[in-house]
C-alpha cells in the first residue's frame, strides 16, 4: 500500500481514525466520556433474602393471610372476576363488530352529507388544502379548543405529582438529578455528536410540520411533537446546563400562556362572530399559500408550542422534578 | 339573538379562560380570579335563567364558530340547563370557601396557583358537559373533567391519596373508554355526532329494524361507562378513598360536582341521543334499576360499618347514586324528575357534611375517628349545626331537602304501579332506616358532652365564629340552600319537568 503519511499521522486524520476504530485498535470514549463502574451491591445473599422474607412477612401479617379467609377467598374471586370480565367484554365487542356495517361499504351510514360537505366544500370553506386540519380547526374547533387545554391540564398534574419545589439541600431538585443520572456517561461523544447533526434538522422539519399544517398532512400535534422531540434529545445530549439557558420552567409558563391565550382570544371572537352570523373579516387567502386559510396557521403554530412544551416538560419534569 | 343568550359561551370561554391566565398568576391573585369567575358565571347563568322563563324559550341553539350543526360545533340551552350551570356555580364556590383554610394545611403552598387552575378548567368541563350537544365535544370535555379531578384528589400528597388517584384514574379510564368506543360506534352505525341528528337517525334504525344489535351493545357500554364514573354499586371502589382523603373542597366538589356531571350527561344522552322509548323498553334500564336498588343498600351498609368519619360520609355516597339510578331505572318521567331532584339534593348535601365534619375532626385533635369525636359540636358549634343539618336531610326528615327527593322517588314508584313498585318503595323504607342509623348515631355522639378530663388531657380546644368567620358563612349558606330545596321544592320540581320535557 501506498501511503503519503506515516501510521502516526494517518490515525490522527477522521479516516485513519474511523479505521482503526473499525479495527477495534481505538476506542474514542476512553478518557474522553466520564464513565463510572457500576457497583455492585454489597448486600450479601442472606440479606437480600432477609428483606424478601420481610416483604413477605409484612403481608401477612398486614392481612392475616393464615386466618383471614375473607383476604384469602377476595384474592381468588378477584382474579376469576377479572378473567370473566375482561373474556365477556371482549367477546361482547368481537361479536358487536360483525354486526356493525361492513368496511369500505357505498351504503354505510357513516357516508352521508356530513362527511360529503368536508371533502367538497372543506377549501372552500377553510382556506385549507389539508381537509383533516380544515375539519380540527375551523369546522370543529371547539373540540380542537378543549383538547389542547386536555394538554395543558395533563402537565399541571404532572407538575403536582413531579415537581419539587425543594431548592436546596437532600431531596431538591438538583440532588434527585444527580442521583438519577449517576452512572450515565456524561459528555457522550457520539450521542453529542449525532444529536448537533440531527436535532437542527428535527426542529427544522417540526416547524415545517407546524407551518404547513394547513397545505400538507400535519399540523401542531405532530410538528409539536416533533420539536418536542428533538428538544428532549438535545437535552439529553447536553444537559440541563444547556437547555436552561434558554428554556425554563419560566419560559415554559409564558409560552403556554400565550399560545393557549391567543388560542382562546381568537377563537371566541371567531365563534362570536360566527354564532351572530357576522363577517369575521379574516381573509382566508388563495388556498396553497403559506399565508392562507385565516386562523389555522397561526391555530397550528398555537398548538405547535403548546405540545412541544408539553412533552419537554413531561420529560423534564420525570428526570429532575422541575427545569 | 339576545345579548343574554351568549350566556353558555361566555361561562364556558371565560372559565376556561381563567385557567390559563391563573398559571402566571400568583397564588393570591388566582384565587380571587377563580372566585371572581365563579360567582361571575353563576351570576350570568341565573340571567339566562330568569330570561328563559320569562320568555318562555323553551330551548335553544348557539352555533359554536361559521358553519352551522352537523359540520360545526353548537351548544344548546334550555330551562334545566342554565338552572344546573348555576346551582353548580353556587356549591362549587361554597365548596371553595368552606374549605380554604384547609387548604393551607394539607397542600403545599407553592402548588396552590395548580389548584386553582384545575379548579376552574374543572368548572369549564362541567358548563360545557351540561350545555354541550354534540358527543364528541361531550367527550373531550368527560377528559378534562377526569384529569382535573385526579389532580384535584392527589394535591394532598400523601400515600393514600396517591393510592387512591392511581385507582380513581384506572377506574374513571375504563368509564372513559367505554364511552369513547360507544361514541365511535354510534358514529358509524349513525353518520353523526350531534346528538338531536343520532337521535333521528336512531330512530329510524329502530324502525328499520336493522342494526339493532350493535345499538343495544353501544347503548349499554355507553351507559356503564358513565355508571363507572358516577360511581355506581359495583364500580364504587375507588369511592371511599378518593373522597376520604383528599383535601376537603376536592372531596366536596368531586362527590357533588363530577360525578353529578357525569350522570347530566348520561340523562342528556337518554333523552336527546337514544330517545326514551328505545331506552325504556331496553333491559338496560332494569339492569340500571337493580344495581341502583343493590347500592341504596350495599352503600349504607360499608357506612355503618365505617369507623372513619370521611369515609363513612364517602360511602353514603354510594347509596346516594343508588338512589339516582334507582329513579333512571323506574323508566318513567316522574321517576326521572325525582333523580334529577336529587342530583341537587345530593349536591348541596354531601358537600356540606364533607365541611362541617372537617370542622368537627379539627376540634378533635385532627383524629377521624368516629370515638374521638365526642362532644365535638359543642367545641365547634357552627360544625356540628351544619353536620345535624346535613345528616337529617340525608336521612328524609321534612323541611329539609333530601325529604322531598324521597317522597317523590315513592310517588313516582307508586304512581305507576309496575313490577317495580313494590321493591322500589321497600328498599326506600330500609335504607332510609339505615341512613338514619349511621348518620343519627353521628349526630348524637357529637352533642354527648365529653368528660372536662378527657378534654383537658388530649389538648382539644374550642372554636368560636368569630375565629372561622369564612367557615361559618360558607355553613349558613349551605344550611339555607338546604331549606330552600327542602321547603320551595314546587318551583324547581316545576323547572326541572319543564327542562326535561324540552330535552325530547
Amino acid at each position: 500500500m501506498s501511503r503519503l503519511l506515516s501510521e502516526e499521522e494517518y490515525g490522527r486524520r477522521p479516516i485513519g481514525a474511523f479505521k482503526q476504530w473499525v479495527n477495534g485498535i481505538r476506542d474514542p470514549y476512553l478518557n474522553n466520556v466520564e464513565i463510572r463502574e457500576k457497583i455492585q451491591p454489597q448486600e450479601s445473599e442472606e440479606v437480600l433474602r432477609k428483606r424478601q422474607e420481610e416483604a413477605v412477612a409484612v403481608i401477612r401479617q398486614v392481612h392475616d393471610v393464615a386466618n383471614n379467609s375473607q383476604y384469602t377467598l377476595f384474592r381468588k374471586f378477584y382474579k376469576a372476576a377479572a378473567l370473566v370480565c375482561c373474556l365477556t367484554l371482549t367477546i361482547l365487542l368481537l361479536i358487536t363488530v360483525a354486526y356493525l356495517p361492513p368496511v369500505g361499504n357505498a351504503g354505510n351510514p357513516a357516508h352521508n352529507e356530513v362527511a360529503a360537505k368536508y371533502i367538497e366544500d372543506g377549501m372552500q370553506d377553510t382556506g385549507a388544502v389539508n381537509i383533516v386540519t380544515g375539519m380540527i380547526l375551523d369546522y370543529r374547533a371547539f373540540d380542537t379548543f378543549g383538547e389542547s387545554n386536555v394538554l395543558f391540564i395533563a402537565t399541571c398534574t404532572v407538575l403536582i405529582l413531579m415537581r419539587n419545589d425543594k431548592k436546596k439541600g437532600k431531596g431538591s431538585a438538583e440532588e434527585e438529578e444527580k442521583r438519577d443520572s449517576f452512572y450515565e456517561p456524561k459528555n457522550d461523544k457520539i450521542l453529542q455528536t449525532v444529536a448537533m447533526v440531527l436535532v437542527p434538522f428535527i426542529i427544522l422539519f417540526g416547524i415545517y410540520v407546524i407551518l404547513n399544517g394547513h397545505l400538507s398532512p400535519g399540523g401542531g400535534f405532530s410538528g409539536g411533537a416533533v420539536i418536542g422531540a428533538g428538544l428532549i434529545l438535545y437535552l439529553n445530549a447536553f444537559g440541563f446546563e444547556k437547555t436552561e439557558r434558554f428554556f425554563t420552567a419560566k419560559t415554559y409558563k409564558w409560552i403556554s400562556f400565550s399560545a393557549l391565550s391567543f388560542y382562546c382570544i381568537a377563537k371566541s371572537y371567531s365563534f362570536y362572530t360566527g354564532a351572530h352570523h357576522l363577517e369575521s373579516g379574516i381573509p382566508l387567502g388563495t388556498p396553497g399559500n403559506i399565508l392562507s386559510s385565516g386562523l389555522i396557521l397561526p391555530l397550528n403554530i398555537c398548538v405547535g408550542l403548546v405540545v412541544a412544551c408539553t412533552m419537554y416538560a413531561f420529560f423534564a419534569l420525570f428526570r429532575k422534578g422541575g427545569f | 339573538m339576545d345579548f343574554v343568550q351568549n350566556v353558555p359561551f361566555f361561562s364556558i370561554m371565560i372559565s376556561m379562560f381563567s385557567g390559563i391566565i391563573s398559571s402566571v398568576l400568583s397564588e393570591k391573585w388566582a384565587k380571587r380570579l377563580n372566585t371572581a369567575v365563579i360567582l361571575i358565571v353563576g351570576a350570568m347563568s341565573g340571567a339566562l335563567l330568569l330570561y328563559l322563563c320569562e320568555t318562555g324559550t323553551d330551548s335553544y341553539i348557539f352555533m359554536m364558530g361559521h358553519f352551522p350543526a352537523p359540520w360545526g360545533n353548537e351548544i344548546r340551552a334550555g330551562v334545566l340547563e342554565a338552572g344546573m350551570a348555576m346551582f353548580f356555580c353556587i356549591v362549587m364556590l361554597l365548596s371553595m370557601t368552606g374549605g380554604r383554610e384547609k387548604l393551607f394545611d394539607e397542600v403545599e403552598y407553592s402548588k396552590h396557583n395548580i389548584y386553582y387552575i384545575l379548579v376552574d378548567m374543572m368548572l369549564s368541563s362541567l358548563l360545557a358537559l351540561v350545555y354541550t350537544n354534540d358527543l364528541f365535544t361531550a367527550y373531550v370535555f368527560v377528559e378534562i373533567n377526569t384529569i382535573a379531578a385526579c389532580g384535584l384528589i392527589m394535591i394532598r400528597q400523601n400515600g393514600r391519596t396517591i393510592e387512591a388517584a392511581v385507582r380513581y384514574m384506572i377506574m374513571s379510564l375504563l368509564g372513559s373508554g367505554l364511552l369513547l368506543m360507544g361514541i365511535c360506534m354510534l358514529y358509524d352505525l349513525t353518520g353523526h355526532l350531534l346528538m338531536s341528528n343520532i337521535s333521528q337517525a336512531m330512530a329510524e334504525i329502530m324502525a328499520g329494524g336493522t342494526y339493532r344489535i350493535p345499538v343495544l351493545v353501544t347503548v349499554g357500554i355507553m351507559t356503564i361507562g358513565l355508571a363507572i364514573k358516577s360511581a355506581l354499586f359495583p364500580c364504587h371502589a375507588w369511592l371511599p378513598d378518593a373522597y376520604g382523603y383528599s383535601t376537603v373542597s376536592s372531596a366536596a366538589m368531586l362527590s357533588s360536582l363530577v360525578s353529578k356531571g357525569y350522570i347530566f350527561l348520561l340523562i342528556k344522552i337518554f333523552y336527546r341521543v337514544i330517545g326514551l322509548d328505545i331506552i325504556y323498553s331496553s333491559h338496560i334500564i332494569g339492569v340500571l334499576f337493580m344495581f341502583g336498588l343493590c347500592g341504596m343498600l350495599f352503600g349504607s351498609f360499608s357506612a355503618i360499618g365505617e369507623k372513619d368519619i370521611r369515609r363513612m360520609i364517602a360511602f353514603s355516597s354510594v347509596a346516594q347514586i343508588g338512589y339516582i339510578y334507582m329513579g333512571f331505572g323506574l323508566g318513567t318521567n316522574e321517576g326521572m324528575v325525582a333523580s334529577v331532584y336529587h342530583i341537587l339534593v345530593h349536591a348541596a348535601t354531601k358537600s356540606l357534611l364533607f365541611i362541617s365534619a372537617i370542622g368537627l375532626t379539627d376540634v378533635s385533635g385532627g383524629s377521624r375517628n368516629f370515638f374521638a369525636l365526642n362532644g365535638s359540636a359543642y367545641r365547634n358549634r357552627i360544625a356540628g349545626i351544619g353536620f345535624a343539618v346535613g345528616s337529617l336531610s340525608m336521612v328524609g326528615i321534612p323541611i329539609f331537602s333530601g325529604f322531598v327527593s324521597k317522597l317523590l322517588f315513592a310517588k313516582a314508584a307508586i304512581i305507576n304501579p309496575t313490577w317495580k313498585m313494590f321493591p322500589t318503595v321497600i328498599v326506600l323504607a330500609v335504607s332510609t332506616i339505615l341512613n338514619a342509623i349511621y348518620f343519627l348515631k353521628t349526630v348524637i355522639r357529637i352533642y354527648t358532652p365529653e368528660k372536662q378530663s378527657v378534654v383537658e388531657e388530649k389538648g382539644y380546644y374550642s372554636i368560636s365564629w368569630e375565629k372561622q368567620k369564612l367557615y361559618t358563612l360558607t355553613i349558613i349558606l349551605f344550611v339555607i340552600l338546604n331549606l330552600i330545596l327542602g321547603m320551595n321544592s314546587q318551583p324547581i320540581i316545576h323547572l326541572i319537568e319543564t327542562g326535561l320535557a324540552n330535552f325530547a
